[in-house]
């Protein structure tokens, strides 16, 4: 057991429910009338009779855990899992309905940066209001100003008003307020999204700085690998509750078994497979060498895509499949086999191999079609239900010890002559 | 090292004044905020600050003292608007500017931690600035009419601070309903202006009949005015019970505006 004073955050039982309210049309009148329904004024117009029914909604329930001091905690979970309540109630914006947290030392919450700028104010003017808004004195601002507007890179506009910033500039004093915050706890959700490459790793390097000095970094994040290698420990959220506390890596791990059955790269198409009467599409999966399901890419490892297809009648001539992928909404490249002799009816697989280091670290969605050249005609063209990740370690030798995400829609380790 | 308990608050619990006094340097931010941006981008800037209480007093004065020829015991009609205004301003330009204030500030509110009762305090800033010019310009009018000022003088702070917590009372109560219903931020301009006709501002309270002092003598703003009015230009002192429902006005809209605004204050993030 640790000793108090050396846990950070402690969270019991804690839950937030909220009453949601569904206006619905009272199914019969008399009992409306009968005070089923909510207190009707006179002034509420004489319509179909309206009835408020609500119901208990946990957004987070029963959830346990600690955070030593100095340590860098992770919360992943998808969407709705309950993630952002959670640091709403550790942040004080919001109150829990069960349970308790206590936290020891000064909360830092970069929940949303920029908050309280004022478009007409300098940057002078906003770096105190934002700086007092986070709660921080006066003088601590003073000492820190010349810190703040050097990270920031704003020297020559700082008695401008912030509304001539470009968006760079914005986002820069924005976060470098919040980085300068010094607290003893730092709540973290989702803020390195910000700002051009080169300041994404000024500020991925800020809280490596912030985790070397002890403090405790709690981390809401989507990307993987920025958890994977900044977290000790990580928490999986599934609707609201703990579904697993450990070592990051196997946290991670169980959340990509977990989100398989619904999300990414398993498709399944059986129910209402789209296509024509001659060529339809039935599934796709990733695959790794022994044909085993995997559920994301590691960048160091080839995996397949396999796209599963019925001929409803023998071929006369080749259907070819072609595979797009696209990162961040661009397309990176498409890809379709050599041409192939005709085929029996039937269900078919076609995989194309992704070599490792090929892709880079990101996500990649796929679009499936399938067409015959001659007539030239389309059978059918997925969009948009198949995605993929491709992660990486940070610490991985390739990268070098960049901590940003490299750019590029792929990232093929070539052949290099070296004299 | 700081712990702070974060779980389900009690249901009345009283305001955390240190976290206030902790947070005093937002609190001056806040309002220097709000000052600048009321006259961002006007020529006349600081100008408007004056011109805006005394433009009213001038305008009333003629129309209630030259054409109408209403009474004013004695003293300078200009002297006797302007003195109601003063009180009347910092009391209703509160819950005017500050009535919205915790839905237009809904973004800081969801986002950060603060106490929250900062927010309306910071809009009550501008409000507190503009009566403090608005006593410069008193000063001057004084000496431009040459009143002399007497002891009763001393009085004038009360009842400053008296409009100032009735402000800050109805203001809390307005600023928590605007959260639930955005109906009040259209009603509330209404019924001060009705309020404004039932408080002796642009006229003195000796006009009002005899039979209906009584009545008209439980506005708790009467006794505000009238009060403030005694205090600068002497004359009648107000009656007890002119003091007496100004004071019960006060500590009524107090108290009902602290648990009004602590109610909305645990589920605001909820809310909007």
């Amino acid at each position: 057991m640790t000793a108090t004073q050396d846990i950070a955050v402690t969270v019991r039982s804690l839950g937030k429910s909220y009453k949601i309210d569904h206006l619905g049309l009272a199914e019969p009148p008399v009992e409306a009338a009968e005070g089923g329904s909510r207190r009707r004024w006179p002034w509420q117009g004489k319509g179909p009779r309206q009835r408020m029914s609500s119901e208990i909604f946990w957004a987070l329930r029963d959830v346990d855990f600690e955070v030593p001091r100095g340590k860098v905690f992770g919360v992943i979970g998808r969407n709705g899992a309950g993630k952002s309540t959670l640091l709403k109630i550790l942040s004080r914006i919001t109150e829990p309905t069960t349970g308790m947290a206590e936290i020891r030392g000064r909360v830092g919450s970069l929940l949303e940066v920029g908050t309280g700028f004022h478009p007409e104010l300098s940057g002078r003017e906003n770096i105190y209001l934002n700086g007092t808004l986070l709660g921080m004195r006066r003088r601590q601002i003073d000492q820190v100003f010349d810190a703040i507007v050097d990270f920031a890179e704003v020297h020559r506009f700082i008695d401008t008003p912030v509304k001539r910033y470009s968006s760079g500039m914005y986002v820069r004093l924005a976060f470098a307020v919040a980085a300068h915050l010094e607290p003893d706890i730092l709540i973290i959700d989702e803020v390195l999204a910000v700002g051009d490459l080169q300041f994404q790793k000024k500020c991925l390097g800020k809280m490596k700085d912030v985790t070397g000095q002890g403090r405790t970094v709690l981390f809401v994040s989507h990307s993987l690998s920025t958890v994977n290698s900044l977290c000790d420990t990580c928490m999986l959220l599934e609707n609201g509750r703990v579904a697993k506390i450990g070592p990051t890596e196997s946290v991670t791990a169980s959340y990509f078994a977990s989100s398989e059955e619904t999300a990414g790269s398993l498709l399944d198409l059986t129910a209402d497979p789209p296509g024509d009467r001659f060529c339809r599409m039935v599934g796709a999966r990733m695959v790794d060498r022994s044909g085993e399901s995997v559920s994301y890419a590691h960048i160091d490892r080839e995996v397949g895509i396999e796209m599963t297809y019925e001929l409803l009648e023998p071929s006369t001539g080749p259907v070819i499949p072609n595979f797009h992928f696209f990162t961040a909404g661009q397309c990176a490249f498409i890809t379709s086999p050599l041409p192939q002799p005709p085929a029996s009816s039937g269900r078919h697989q076609a995989t194309v191999w992704l070599p490792a280091r090929f892709l880079n670290e990101g996500t990649y969605s796929v679009n499936f079609a399938a067409t015959t050249p001659i007539p030239q005609c389309c059978h059918f063209h997925v969009q948009d239900q198949f995605c993929f990740e491709v992660i990486e370690d940070l610490h991985d030798e390739a990268r070098h010890g960049a901590v940003h995400k490299v750019p590029g829609a792929v990232r093929p380790q070539l052949n290099w002559s070296m004299r | 090292m700081s712990v702070t308990r974060i779980q389900p608050r009690r249901r009345f619990s009283f305001f955390e004044w240190k976290e206030i006094v902790e947070y005093r340097d937002l609190l001056y931010f806040l309002a220097l905020r709000d000052i600048k941006l009321r006259y961002k981008q006007t020529s006349l800037g600081a100008v408007w600050v004056i011109l805006q209480p005394l433009v009213p007093a001038v305008i009333f004065a003629v129309l209630f003292g030259n054409f109408a020829r209403l009474p004013s015991n004695g003293q300078p009609y200009l002297l006797m608007v302007f003195t109601g205004l003063i009180p009347w301003g910092l009391f209703s330009n509160s819950i005017g500017r500050a009535g919205t204030s915790l839905v237009a500030n809904s973004g800081l509110l969801s986002k950060i931690y603060f106490p929250r009762l900062i927010i309306p305090l910071a809009s009550m800033g501008s409000v507190v600035v503009d009566g403090l010019v608005s006593l410069g310009v008193l000063v001057v009018l004084l000496a431009l009419f040459g009143i002399g000022l007497g002891w009763h003088l001393l009085a004038a702070p009360f009842f400053l601070l008296a409009a100032f917590l009735m402000g800050l009372g109805l203001t809390l109560i307005v600023a928590s309903l605007n959260v639930y219903h955005r109906d009040f931020g259209y009603a509330v301009p209404f019924a001060l202006q009705a309020w404004n006709y039932l408080t002796p501002i642009v006229y003195s309270s000796s006009l009002i009949p005899e039979r209906w002092q009584f009545l008209y003598s439980l506005n708790p703003t009467v006794g505000l005015i009238e009060g403030f009015r005694w205090s600068v230009l002497g004359g009648v002192p107000i009656t007890v019970t002119m003091m007496a429902s100004m004071l019960s006005g006060l500590v009524a809209s107090l108290a009902i505006g602290m648990a009004v605004f602590q109610k909305i204050e645990r589920g605001f993030a909820d809310i909007v």
